[in-house]
């Protein structure tokens, strides 16, 4: 291996440690602000035993600042972070020229959005 | 009270070197009286908090053999899927049972580590299937400074007992580190320090599949997951710093009967007895 491509996968391997620690830091902020608006405003903005699990439900109480949907969306957040090392190995294999492993890494990524499409549908 | 249990939890799992759901779904169960199926969907979301976790402490894992990760992955995965909609449609009491023979193989696996001795290199016969997919790696061990090469082999029974850990943890809401390891460690002939150190990378993937199903089927209560990922977060950090002061093998003494002790309870409720 020569040594340019080295230091390039070294670099790589560095940016992936990085975008894994902003994404696990913003998914913690998050849901420490959820946490703060449960406790300041008493209510959990939805009735008793209900929570948001649809996208748009989720998604518009955030931005209405309901604080199950805010913890919702920090959770959401939290379980993304595994995803996303996913998604930077496949990037991380591209700089190796590595392609059996692109697709091998591919091929994860798609059942992890498989899951998640079984998930959102099976309980409609 | 949540954000603590995550926190002790998370220090616990460290220190222990076992998941955060090993320690959290009995709590959160028999402690708390808590529904078991939102147990489990609170402990996934813990699963990933350590797993992702880990990556703060640790820029850059050295000994991680992300080739063995990503392959082994596309069996975790599935597995996980499948465990996460079964766990939907089984009695609960199924699950109980399931938990508790699952903490009893925990605590004799404990024992079994605490035995074993460091790390041999083990002659491992040339794999056609480990060199096709490139498996082989290096590892650059601290405690002898030196960089050490080793092959892996028997990877179809390494898949099949990863698509078995997979299941595990969608089920019953687990890291599975301990079966993720075995398939490497013991199946595949990996050696024990990456093979930790990929489990833990696996374990976040794998929860991650799991989780979707979870959060969109509702089983998932933010009140309940929210506090105890936050607390793991700082749990398991406090927890890889204080892991070289604490005397752990003292601390594995008194753990390992309260697993097994835990084990017996959710077994027992299980099958319908109460102590």
């Amino acid at each position: 291996m020569d040594k340019k491509l080295k230091t390039e996968i070294n670099d790589v391997e560095i940016m992936i440690g990085k975008v894994m620690q902003i994404g696990v830091i913003l998914a913690a902020l998050v849901i420490v602000f959820g946490l703060i608006l449960l406790i300041a405003t008493g209510s959990t903005g939805y009735p008793a035993g209900v929570h948001p699990t649809r996208v748009g439900a989720i998604l518009s109480g955030t931005f209405a600042l309901k604080p199950y949907a805010v913890l919702m969306t920090g959770i959401f957040l939290l379980i993304l972070t595994p995803v996303l090392r996913v998604v930077v190995s496949i990037y991380a294999f591209a700089v190796e020229h590595d392609h059996l492993y692109v697709w091998i890494t591919t091929a994860v990524l798609i059942i992890l959005i498989g899951a998640m499409t079984i998930g959102y549908l099976g309980n409609r | 009270m949540l954000m603590g249990t995550g926190l002790f939890g998370g220090i616990l799992g460290a220190v222990l070197g076992v998941g955060g759901g090993m320690i959290i779904t009995p709590i959160l169960t028999m402690l708390m009286g808590l529904p078991i199926q939102y147990a489990i969907g609170a402990s996934i979301v813990s699963v990933i908090a350590t797993s992702s976790g880990a990556t703060i402490a640790y820029l850059k894992d050295e000994m991680l053999n992300l080739r063995v990760a990503m392959f082994l992955e596309i069996a975790t995965t599935v597995g996980a899927v499948l465990g996460a909609i079964v766990t939907g449609l089984v009695n609960s009491k199924v699950l109980y049972i399931l938990f508790g023979a699952l903490l009893i193989f925990s605590a004799f696996n404990m024992i079994r580590k605490m035995r074993m001795k460091e790390d041999q290199l083990r002659q491992t016969t040339p794999d056609k299937i480990a060199e096709k997919l490139r498996l082989n790696g290096t590892f650059f061990d601290k405690a002898t400074g030196k960089e050490v090469s080793y092959t892996v082999t028997n990877v179809p029974g390494g898949f099949a007992m990863m698509f078995g850990a997979g299941i595990a943890s969608g089920l019953l809401g687990i890291g599975s580190g301990a079966f993720k390891v075995i398939a490497m460690d013991t199946i595949m002939h990996m050696p024990l320090k990456p093979s930790s150190a990929t489990s833990n990378l696996m374990m976040g993937v794998t929860a991650a599949a799991s989780a979707t199903v979870y959060y969109f089927g509702g089983q998932l209560q933010p009140q309940i997951a929210a506090p105890l990922a936050i607390g793991i977060l700082i749990g398991a950090t406090v927890g890889s710093r204080v892991m070289q002061i604490l005397p752990t093998k003292v601390l594995r003494m008194i753990f390992i009967p309260v697993i097994g002790y835990m084990g017996i309870q959710m077994a027992l409720k299980g099958f319908g007895v109460s102590i």
